[in-house]
Parts: C-alpha cells; structure tokens; sequence
C-alpha cells in the first residue's frame, strides 16, 4: 500500500534522507528505530507534505497514487494520518469545534453531509472513553495547556475520528507515564486491521511490546540498515544502535 | 505548498459589490450653503435645524482634516463631491412597503436583508438606508406600542423636535473635529432611537446602510437614547458597490445612556475595501461616541470592521455617571492595501467607573492596522478600573500592526491594567490543520476565528455566524 523508492530529502539544504527505500503492506505494523538525528522525524514529515522538506528524488506511491504531488490536506483526506511529536495548540478553538470540523472535512470529501450534531457527541464520548479522555477537556482550546499525556491521546483520538488508512506515529510514547502508554496502547490496537497500516516511530522498546510490529527497521543517516522482526526491537534495547 | 491561487476567489470575493440600477436624484456637487438650504428643505426640516447645520458650517471653514492618523489618505476635494442623493421621485418616505420601489426590495434581499415583515429575521427590526434616505423601517408600530421609537433621523426631527433638540450634538460637539462638523452641516439620514424608562427593547434594532450612487458621500446620522432603566440592542451593517473611485463615509453616532441604562451597539463594517492592488474602496471617517450620563449606566460597544479601504474611527464612551461602565470590543481587518486606525476612548469622569477593551487586530497582504486609544481617569474618577487588551495577528510578513495605546490619570485612587500581544499565525498551526484535511483557507479562517473569538461571542446571535464567515471571507487569498 505504500512504496517509497530511492528517497532523497533535503531540510534547509542538507540532505537527510538517502536513497530511502521502504515497502509497507496492507494490515502491516512497521517500527521504525534508531538514533537521534538518523532521520526518523523527517520520513514523517515528509510523507505528510510539510513544507520545506524539499524531495530531491525518489518516488512514493499511496494506494497506488503519486504521494508526493498532493497537498498536505489531500494526503489527509487520501488516508495518511501522521500523529505529531510535539501536537500543536490552537488558541481560541476549542477542541470539540476543532474535532467536529476535521471530521466535516473528511465527509464532504466522501461528499457525505456534515455530522449532526447529536451523532457527533455521541461518536467523542465513545471514542474518549476508550482513551479516558474526560468529556471537559473538548470545551477546553486545542492541545493549549494539556499535558504531555493528554496532547497524544488528543492526537490517538483523531487518529480514531478519520479512520485513516496509513498511520504514522512519530514517538507517539514520549511524554506518557505507564498507565497513559497502555490506555493508548489499548487503544491504538483496537485501530489495527487488516487494511490499515502502521508506521511506528520510536526510541524505546516499551510502546513495541504493547503493540507488536511486524517488522522492525533500524535508521541510520537517513536510510534503513537492518530490517527485522520484534526481535531486532529488543535486540537493540539490550545491546544499543551500534 | 497548497495550490490555492489569488484568482480562484477575487471574483465572488466582495458578494455585495453589485449597483442597483435605479434613477438617482442628486443636487448639485459641492459645499456650500446654498447645497446644506437645499438637503435641509429635501428633508422638510424646521428652521432651528437649518440653522444648527449652517452654524455647523461657518465653523468648518475654519478647520482642517485631522492628519493624526496612520493612514495615507488621498487629498479629498470636498467641492468635487455629491451630498445628497436619493433614488428618483423620492418626495416622501413611503408609508408602506407595498410603496416602495421594487427594486430597493430586491436591493435588500440580494444583501440578505429582507424587509418584508413575513420575511424578515424574528425579532429584529430594521431601518434600511439608502445613500441618503431611509428606504423602509419594519416593526415601527409594534415598537411604537410600548413606546419605542425607532425611525429615520430625518423623521425624527419632524416628530419629536424636543428629544433631537434636547440631545443631538450633546456627545459630539459640532466643533469636534473637522469631519464631526461637517457631518453637522450635511448630515443626511440615519437611525433615531428612543427607548422609554423602564422598557427592556424586545427587538433588535439595526440599520443597514447602503451606498449606491457614485461620486456620493453618505453622511450618516444616528442618535439613540436609552431613558432611565432601559434596554436596547442596535446593529448596524454597511455594504457599498465596487467602484475604482473612493467613496466617503463620514457618520455621527451619539448614544445618550442615562441611570441604570444600558446600550449595546454592535457593527458589522463591510463596506468595499477596493481591490487586491488597493484601487478604490470607501473611506469610512466616523466618530461615534457614548454619553453615560446616568448613574449605573452602561455603553457597550462591539465593532466587527472588514471594509473600507480606510477605517479611521474611535468609538468611544464617556463615563459620567458614577458606577458607569463602557466596553469596546473589536475586531478589526485589513488585507491587501486596507487602512486601519481604530481603537476607542474611555474618559473615566465620576466614580467607581469601569471600563473594559479588547481588541483584536488582524493584518494580511499589505496592509495596515493600528490601534490607537485612550483611557483617561479625571480627577473625580475615584476607584476607577480599566482593563485593556491588544493583540495582532500577523498574515504573511508584508502587512503591518502597530498598538498605540495612552493613558492619562489625574485620580491616584484608580487602576488601569494593559495587556498586549502580537502573534503571527504560525506554519506549524497551518500544517497541522491540514495533516487533518483542512485546506490552507479552512485551516487559516479556523485560527483566526479562534484568535477572535472572544469578540465575536459579544454579537446578537443572528450575527454572529454571519461575522465568523466574514472573518473568513475577508482573509482569502492571504495564505500561501
């Protein structure tokens, strides 16, 4: 389902990824592991379109679709999902209003009607239930003021809200304790199917033994050097990058 | 980074820049008296009007155009300008909307206006201007049962010659400033409201303000007076056609607050901001200004500005009364060429007198938007509060915002607290809207409507989405 070729991305004018080449399938958990500054962020960021994360070559296709020609907001609505590091705050809009207009987006380019919105409301408590969200924390701006903890249940629960089909979560575990990890952890495996796929980018073994991938790739000056299974993550827990 | 272009939107941009092509009837161009003898007669006026109005006018000669704005202003020649114009035939307001020319009606409706009663927003009641005349008021008896009088100035004058008299010219002075006096002297139509003591206005009242014909300035009148313990809510809307020429807005409002008291006045300012490369456009030079006379009195000021291509207004409260409070909430604005200098006065003269501001300016392209104010605590002002907040948000790196606040304190008894803050929308907000699938101008309007919020929550209701929309509408073309 996705297919990255010969990859070369360069962030203000240096090059970060070389000759990437990854092939993810259709129902398949990839993790992506390595150092600091091996280029893990940036082969998120620029499967999701931000800019300034200039491709210099290479190719990658989307459910057979050209990636890398579509606007950021088209990815999203193509199905890729990228679960951000650091969640961004939106001063002024609530999350409810926030969440509800995402998920508009994503109807009316399936050219369904707006949500109503009793559906709506139900739909969230649902969802953030499974994520122990409290309810209070829709009324509040989005992501501004939340802890470190309830920005990446914010970002699962979006995750939740699209249905996308291409998930790409950057350290997604960063900044939760261990209650919070499974909670997300639970949640997040509840999203796993057969038709959607992950990308996993992480520093630690712990988020891996909750959600278990199907391969693990290890990250080294912008392009994977080993490829493996679970094992490898553990491998690397024990023994380190080098 | 996203393929919206300029051209996709700068046809449907301005939805009312539309003429209505209807035989206008206007006097001669120019300034002088014989021009102010001919309105005062179009408008059936006493003598002691005329002479308010020509007295108004020796002054002027005297004085020049006020230059303390930050703004550049082409040099307007009063003489080369039409005062007064009126659609063909126009003897007399007519008694009932059947009267009315068609095509004013459809004018109306195309702008969302409806005046038809069966038609018309639930509870609220409009007086529809027209260049210079008021074309239509809805509700005017049901309002006059309780004792509300909602009606064009012009009638105003004719029908309760005691209230006008009593109180025109008593928050602005004639001689305020050049363009207060000169609306002094050519003043044509406006709203006039008088709420009596003790009634809760059960309507809002607005006034849409509409100028069609060219090379005419609209010189707008308004008055509202709200007697001891009573309520009103008042709006107003303008929209003007495009046209590559300037146009002139030049409005008096005084609002007369007296004990217990309270006014709100809400603006939705659409007027044509000219084109993308910053031709034509209004300049909408206004002075409103709010008397809280009584004690407990209240003015409340809530400005949505997004036209013009040059706002210049202060809208201002003076708290006379003790334990008055005045509000002046605003957005304001500017994409492309606009001008902005707007903010607003507080003048704390008795006791125990709060004030409140929040605004929020909001510049795009190559714009410009200042806030300019004032908060001054005479020396009775004991125990007085102010409470200020500026912030700018910045679109693209070309446009300009400048905060200009002052304050003078003569009570050492009061306290004044300042807030400000300027932001840029960030790439990184804009991104992470759109990794959710909203397009660059989703994404933006979603931000900037957050960052006004607190504003836009101050409108009547049946506004307040129409201004979230306008939020949008105004910024498009700004992002990329």
């Amino acid at each position: 389902m996705l297919e990255i070729k010969n990859l070369n991305v360069t962030v203000e004018e240096k090059q970060i990824l070389k000759n990437l080449n990854l092939n993810i399938g259709k129902g398949e958990v990839h993790a992506i592991m390595g150092p600091n500054g091996s280029g893990k962020s940036t082969i998120a960021h620029t499967l999701a379109g931000k800019p300034n994360y200039n491709v210099e070559s290479g190719a990658v296709n989307l459910n057979g679709e050209d990636l890398l020609s579509k606007d950021p907001y088209e990815r999203s609505l193509n199905g890729l999902f990228l679960a951000f590091q650091y969640p961004i705050e939106l001063p002024g809009v609530t999350n409810a209003s926030y969440l509800k207009q995402i998920v508009n987006a994503h109807r009316k380019s399936r050219k369904e009607t707006p949500i109503d919105a009793g559906e709506f409301l139900k739909i969230l408590k649902e969802k953030s239930k499974l994520l122990d969200i409290p309810m209070d924390m829709h009324s509040r701006f989005v992501n501004a003021g939340f802890s470190g903890g309830e920005k990446k249940k914010n970002e699962v629960l979006q995750m939740d809200l699209l249905n996308p089909s291409l998930i790409i979560m950057d350290e997604t575990d960063s900044g939760l304790d261990v209650d919070a990890l499974k909670t997300t952890a639970d949640a997040i495996n509840k999203l796993r199917n057969d038709e959607r796929s992950f990308i996993i980018i992480t520093h630690y073994l712990r988020l891996l033994e909750y959600i278990e991938p199907d391969y693990v790739h290890v990250f080294q000056n912008g392009s994977v050097i080993e490829t493996g299974d679970k094992t490898l993550a553990s491998r690397i827990d024990q023994e380190g990058y080098s | 980074m996203n393929k919206v272009s300029k051209d996709n939107f700068t046809q449907e941009k301005y939805k009312y820049g539309f003429v209505t092509e209807i035989e206008s009837e206007k006097i001669p161009k120019g300034l002088n008296e014989d021009v102010i003898k001919l309105i005062s007669k179009k408008k059936n006026e006493p003598e002691w009007m005329l002479e308010w109005r020509l007295s108004a006018f020796k002054r002027l000669e005297n004085m020049s155009v006020p230059k303390w704005a930050k703004a550049e202003i082409d040099e307007i020649d009063f003489q080369d300008l039409y005062y007064y114009s009126s659609p063909k035939d126009f003897k007399e307001k007519p008694k009932s909307l059947d009267e009315v020319d068609p095509k004013l009606l459809e004018t109306y409706e195309k702008l969302g206006i409806p005046l038809k009663e069966q038609k018309v927003l639930a509870g609220v009641a409009v007086d529809a201007v027209f260049d210079s005349v008021s074309v239509a008021t809805t509700f005017k008896e049901k309002l006059n049962e309780i004792g509300v009088i909602f009606c064009p100035i012009s009638e105003a004058i004719q029908k309760h010659p005691e209230l006008v008299k009593k109180y025109i010219g008593s928050v602005i002075p004639v001689t305020d400033h050049f363009y207060a006096t000169l609306n002094s002297a050519v003043f044509s139509d406006g709203s006039f409201v008088y709420i009596p003591k003790g009634v809760k206005c059960p309507m809002e009242l607005s006034t849409y303000f509409r100028i069609n014909a060219s090379e005419t300035g609209q010189f707008e009148r308004t008055l509202i007076i709200a007697d001891e313990g009573s309520y009103v809510s008042y709006l107003e809307g303008c929209t003007a056609p495009m046209r590559d020429e300037n146009q002139l807005h030049a409005a008096n409002v005084e609002l007369v607050a007296l004990d217990d008291a309270e006014i709100k006045y809400s603006t939705v300012q659409n007027w044509y901001p000219g084109d993308e490369n910053g031709k034509g456009g209004i300049y909408n030079f206004v002075t409103k200004r709010g008397l809280c006379k009584g004690k407990n009195s209240k003015i409340s000021w809530t400005q949505i500005e997004t036209g013009s291509a040059i706002t210049w207004k202060y809208p201002s409260c003076i708290l006379r009364g003790d334990n008055s409070t005045g509000e002046f909430y605003s957005v304001a604005i500017t994409n492309n060429y606009q001008q902005a200098d707007t903010g607003t006065k507080m003048i704390h003269l008795g006791k125990n007198t709060k004030s409140r501001i929040i605004s929020k300016g909001i510049s795009a392209g190559k714009s410009s938007n200042t806030y300019r104010g004032l908060v001054s605590f005479h020396k009775k002002a004991k125990n007085a509060k102010n409470f200020t907040q500026c912030d700018s948000l910045l679109v693209g790196s070309e446009c300009k915002a400048n905060t200009i606040p002052l304050t003078e304190n003569s009570s050492n008894s009061s306290s004044i607290e300042h807030e400000a803050t300027t932001s840029k929308i960030s790439d990184e907000q804009l991104f992470y809207c759109m990794q959710r699938g909203l397009d660059a101008e989703e994404a933006q309007s979603l931000i900037v409507n957050g960052f006004c919020k607190e504003v836009l929550q101050k409108l009547p209701m049946e506004f307040a989405v129409e201004a979230q929309k306008l939020v949008s509408i105004s910024l498009e073309g700004s992002v990329g």
